[in-house]
Parts: C-alpha cells; structure tokens; sequence
C-alpha cells in the first residue's frame, strides 16, 4: 500500500477544519448526493409531477374566480404556486436526511476527520437540483398556459435563483426535524402542520384584500408573503423592490439558527 | 503541538489508553469501568458475548459516542478534547457495513477519498489500488445492493484503510461471514499488522481472538472480566485435561472414585454419562491410574488429553454459555450457541 499517508503524533495533525476544508468537504458530501440521485431518478418524481399538476389545478380552479379569468391570474398564480412547489419539496429533504442517517455510512462519516457540518449541508445541498427541476417545470408549465412575465428571462432567472436559495435555508428546518425525529414518516407529518399553514396564509393564491383583518396581519408578516412578492416584482415588472432582501434576511436567520442546532443534535444523535 | 502521555510513563508506544470508561444509555450501564491498554503494532481481541459493550467501546474510542466517564487516548490524544486528531489516526469499521449500499464500489471509495483531501485524480488511483488490493475490481462498478456479504465487508474494510491509519477498529469483523471468507479476512488483518497497523478488534467468536489476537480483553457486562495473551488467559483456567470415555456406564462412579483417588483431583462426569473429565496436572500419573482402572476391571473406549480452549476460558470466568443465568432474554439461545462454536 502506497500513496498519502498520516502519521500517527505528527506535527501537522490539527485539531480543528478551516473554512476552505468545510466547503471542500460540503461539496464531496454533495457530489455523493447527486450520484445517489442519479442511481434512484424515481425519488425525483414528486419535484416533476407536483409543478406540472398543482399548476394545472390551482390555475383553471381557481383563475376565473379571483381574476376574472385564467390568463390575468398567471402572472399571480405562477409566482406563489413556484414559491409553495419549491418550499414543499424542501421537505424531502428532511425525511431523505432522516432515512439516510439510519444507514451505517453515517458512522463513517462521523468518524472521518472532515468538517461535522458536511454530511448535513452537502445533502441539503445537492437537493438545490430538486428546486431547480421544480422551479424550471412551474416556469414551463406557465409559459405553455400563456404565462409572459414581462420581467423578461433574466428577471425569471432571478426569481427562480432567490426562491432556491430562500428555499435551500428553510430546509435546514426540516433537516432538524429529520435530525431529531424518531421516524422518516413523523418528519414528514410535523412539517406538512408547519408548512401548511405557512404557504396558504399568504399571498400566494388569493389577493389579501378578500381576508378577514386579523388574517391580513398574519398574511402581510409572513415571510413566504414577501418572497411570492419578491418573485412577482421580479417576473412580472422586472423591479427589486425590499421584499427579496426581506426574504434573503429571513433565509440568512433561518441557516444562522437552525445550521448550528441541526448539527449539534446530529453530533449527539448516536 | 505538545504531546504529552499522562497515563504512559514507560513508553509513548501506546495506540489505545482507556481508564475507566462509562456509558450508561437509561437505567443500563452499557460499559462500566472499562480499561484497556493497546500497544502499537498489536492485535487486540475484545471478546465478549452480545451486548457486554463492545461496540460502546469501540464507539467511545473511535469518537462516535462521548464516554459519561473516564479517559481514552489514543496514540496520546483525548478523544473528547482532541477528537479531529484522533479520527485522523483512526479507520473504523462497523458491525454493519458503512458503505452506501447505493452506490458502486468505486463510488463509495472515491467518495471517502475526496472526504479525506485526496484530489480528483489520487482518489480514482487509490480506489482502483484498494479495490484491485481486496479482488474487488470486477464489481467495481456494480451498485452494493447485488454485492454479497462477504464483498461488502471488504469494502467496508477498504473504506477504512484509504488514509492508512495507524490504528483500526474492526467491529465484529466476520460476524455472518462464511468460513472461507472468513479465513479470507483473517488473512487481510494479519496483512494489515504486518504493515505496521495497530488492529483492535471486537468478537464473539473465541477461535478468532485465539487465532489473530495478541492479548485479550474478555468483557462481560460491561466490564473487562480478564485480560491476557490467548495463552495466559487459558493457564488461568487450568493445565490440560483428561478425558476418559468407559465402555460400561454403570461402572462410571468406581471409575470415577479411580480416578479422584489416584490423580488427586476433582473430575466431571459428562451428561451422557460415560465421559470422565479431570484436570491433568501430572502426566505421570496417568500410568498409575491406567493400571488402577485395569486393575478394578474397567475396560475403557477412548482416553484423550485435551488442552484448555478459550471456550472453556470464557464459560469459567463469564460463568454464562450453560443458559443458566440471568442473561437477557432475547439473546439468550443465539449466546449459547456462539460459545460452543
């Protein structure tokens, strides 16, 4: 056996990862994601049929009531149902996290000297191509109902950008759920009851004008509101506005909180 | 970086120092107080039944479990203080593969290549020359799921060897294996050793610790219940002993007194009934009491000596094997049987 090789009390032996080893390491992690994706195309069957139908459905159910009719609702539908699609597939991740770490690879993993953060991040990462699928087909799926954003594509691509990255930081909450959760099915369960509620007391479907004035209040602070308005701003006039900052400040919170506990509890996970 | 060997003060050689390791999941202690001392360079059998705390202590010392109490170093580190030190000093290798059964082979030790610094072209060289090292090479590409056990835990085992750690932790290495594998794998540790690794391996097989391991921990409870070379361990129990089978099992309590008179021992009647089984301390003797047996008409079918095997080591100090006592339920029957292999 030749090639590297460590020895045992050298000087050279740290006790700590630098930032460059992280993200090299988060990378590996990922690249290991995307292999595993490739070899099982089926788990990508929710992030392809999802856009396609919910676009479908939402739009000719409810396009004439709200709108008026199907083709001025587009330039309202496509946004929130791009910014609902995206953030529940993000939740796979969580249950995906959750059955993968039952698997004895995790050991290994645990007791390679690379950065602790890898494992978690490096999938959560790699699960960006999930929401890039998603968001492409609820683009598609719009442009061939007669969706022409006027934001142009460079403004659509922005939009899509900011609700993957908006979305890639709320993963980390259902990460922690996965990390803390006893089974892959109750990961599942807790965050459909957070997410539920979440995307539908916004403004991604009906105008907040119709809803009660308590229900405004909720609606105008949630931040899922300000990033289906930060996407139709973007799509649909081409304008940046403060809502996708607000939205970005919010993802930054997110990762802030819930990267440090997510990989606390998966250290303390045995 | 200093390097300082509190517990050692006779030599720096030392791959493993544990002191009193305790971990307690609920109300069960899982490893009560174990101490472990591992020369570099060694094999080194942790034995014991399912559920004593083995895998708790691997796991305390590979960094995979923070220990409630005690110490463990490992070639000097702490492995709570240090614990990026020591994962890169150490390879571990689980009881269950810690491979990704969905991927191929090469993937899996490209993969693990990249995670340990190697570049984009080194790790491809070195899973190729790990998996061409453990005759892997025509499965490379197969995804794990159609690989045998036997496959998977050379894999496992390649895994582990990528950065060529000093010291390697081997969890039931050959648990479910057959006994060609096994010999296989046997084989690729005794290789491993001769390189220059310090090996610590857990098993509930006794002919694998007396086979591969150079000292001996038997660990029953939680607790490391003797410590020694193979041979140590088995001068602890007793010399050789005797075995006597008679032709006419009435005749087995003359025989027996025979026996107890002129070698001055105890001795065991077998539960078939016909076999006399006595400690041999003097070999002489047994010319006397072949002609004492003659002499009161006993015709025998079959006499043999037998040395001490590690079985019986195992059934006098853990005092389980016979099914008799308090053990835990579930692997009560499976226990009985791995002592008697």
């Amino acid at each position: 056996m030749k090639g590297t090789s460590i020895h045992p009390a050298g000087s050279q032996l740290k006790n700590n990862t630098s930032f460059g080893q992280t993200v090299r390491n988060s990378f590996t992690m990922a690249y290991r994601g995307l292999l595993k994706i490739r070899r099982t195309p089926e788990q990508l069957f929710d992030v392809t049929f999802q856009p396609i139908i919910f676009t479908l459905m939402f739009t000719y159910i409810f396009g004439g009531a709200i709108s008026g009719n199907v083709q001025s609702y587009l330039p309202v539908i496509i946004p929130g149902i791009l910014v609902q699609t995206v953030i529940t597939t993000s939740i796979v991740t969580g249950v995906q996290l959750r059955e993968d770490m039952e698997k004895g690879v995790f050991d290994r993993f645990k007791s390679l000297p690379i950065a602790r953060i890898a494992p978690l991040a490096g999938a959560l990462l790699a699960d960006t191509i999930r929401y890039t699928i998603a968001t492409v087909l609820t683009f598609a799926m719009g442009y061939i109902m007669g969706y022409r954003p006027g934001g142009g594509l460079g403004y659509v691509v922005i939009a899509g950008l900011l609700v993957i990255v908006c979305s890639w930081a709320i993963s980390w909450i259902f990460a922690f759920f996965g990390v803390i959760a006893r089974t892959a099915s109750s990961v599942q369960g807790i965050s459909m009851i957070v997410l539920f509620p979440l995307t539908f007391l916004s403004n991604a479907f009906v105008p907040v004008k119709t809803m009660p004035g308590w229900l405004q209040w909720f609606v105008t602070i949630n931040p899922i509101s300000h990033l289906v308005t930060a996407v139709r701003e973007l799509a649909n006039h081409g304008t940046i506005g403060w809502d996708p900052a607000i939205s970005l400040i919010g993802a930054a919170v997110i990762v802030v909180i819930f990267a440090p506990i997510t990989v606390r509890a998966y250290m303390r996970r045995t | 970086m200093e390097h300082v060997d509190r517990t050692a003060p006779d030599s720096g050689d030392w791959a493993v120092e544990a002191r009193g390791l305790v971990k307690t999941f609920g109300d069960n202690r899982a490893v009560d107080g174990v101490s472990l001392n591992v020369r570099a360079g060694t094999i080194y059998g942790v034995l014991g039944p399912n559920g004593a705390g083995k895998t708790t202590t691997i796991r305390m010392l590979a960094t995979l479990l923070r220990p409630d109490a005690g110490l463990a170093h490992i070639f000097g580190h702490d492995v709570v203080k240090e614990p990026q030190i020591v994962r890169q000093l150490i390879g571990v290798t689980g009881q269950y593969a810690s491979v990704d059964e969905s991927l191929s082979a090469t993937e899996n030790l490209v993969i693990f290549s990249r995670l340990l610094g190697l570049g984009r072209k080194e790790a491809r060289h070195k899973a190729a020359e790990l998996l061409e090292e453990f005759s892997l090479t025509e499965a490379a590409k197969r995804p794990l799921k159609n690989f045998s056990g036997g496959m998977r835990r050379r894999l496992d085992l390649a895994a582990s060897l990528i950065a060529q750690p000093p010291l390697i932790f081997l969890d039931e290495p050959t648990t479910g294996l057959d006994p060609r594998t096994r010999n296989q794998m046997w084989d690729t540790i005794r290789r491993l050793v001769r390189t220059g690794s310090t090996v610590l391996l857990t098993t509930q097989y006794l002919q694998e610790a007396d086979e591969l391991a150079d000292r001996i921990a038997v660990i029953d409870r939680g607790r490391v219940v003797a410590e020694g070379t193979a041979d140590e361990l088995k001068a602890s129990v007793g010399r050789s002993s005797l075995q006597l089978r008679i032709e006419n099992p009435q005749k087995i309590e003359t025989a027996r007194k025979a026996v107890e008179q002129v070698l001055k021992v105890q001795s065991a009647v077998s539960p078939e009934g016909a076999k006399i089984t006595a400690p041999l301390a003097d070999a002489d003797r047994v010319t006397d009491l072949l002609i004492a047996l003659r002499g009161a008409g006993i015709q025998l079918t079959e006499l043999s000596v037998q040395k001490p095997t590690l079985d019986e080591v195992f059934l006098t100090i853990t005092g389980h094997g016979a099914g008799e006592d308090e053990s835990k339920e579930t692997d009560k029957s499976d226990r009985a049987g791995e002592v008697r292999r």
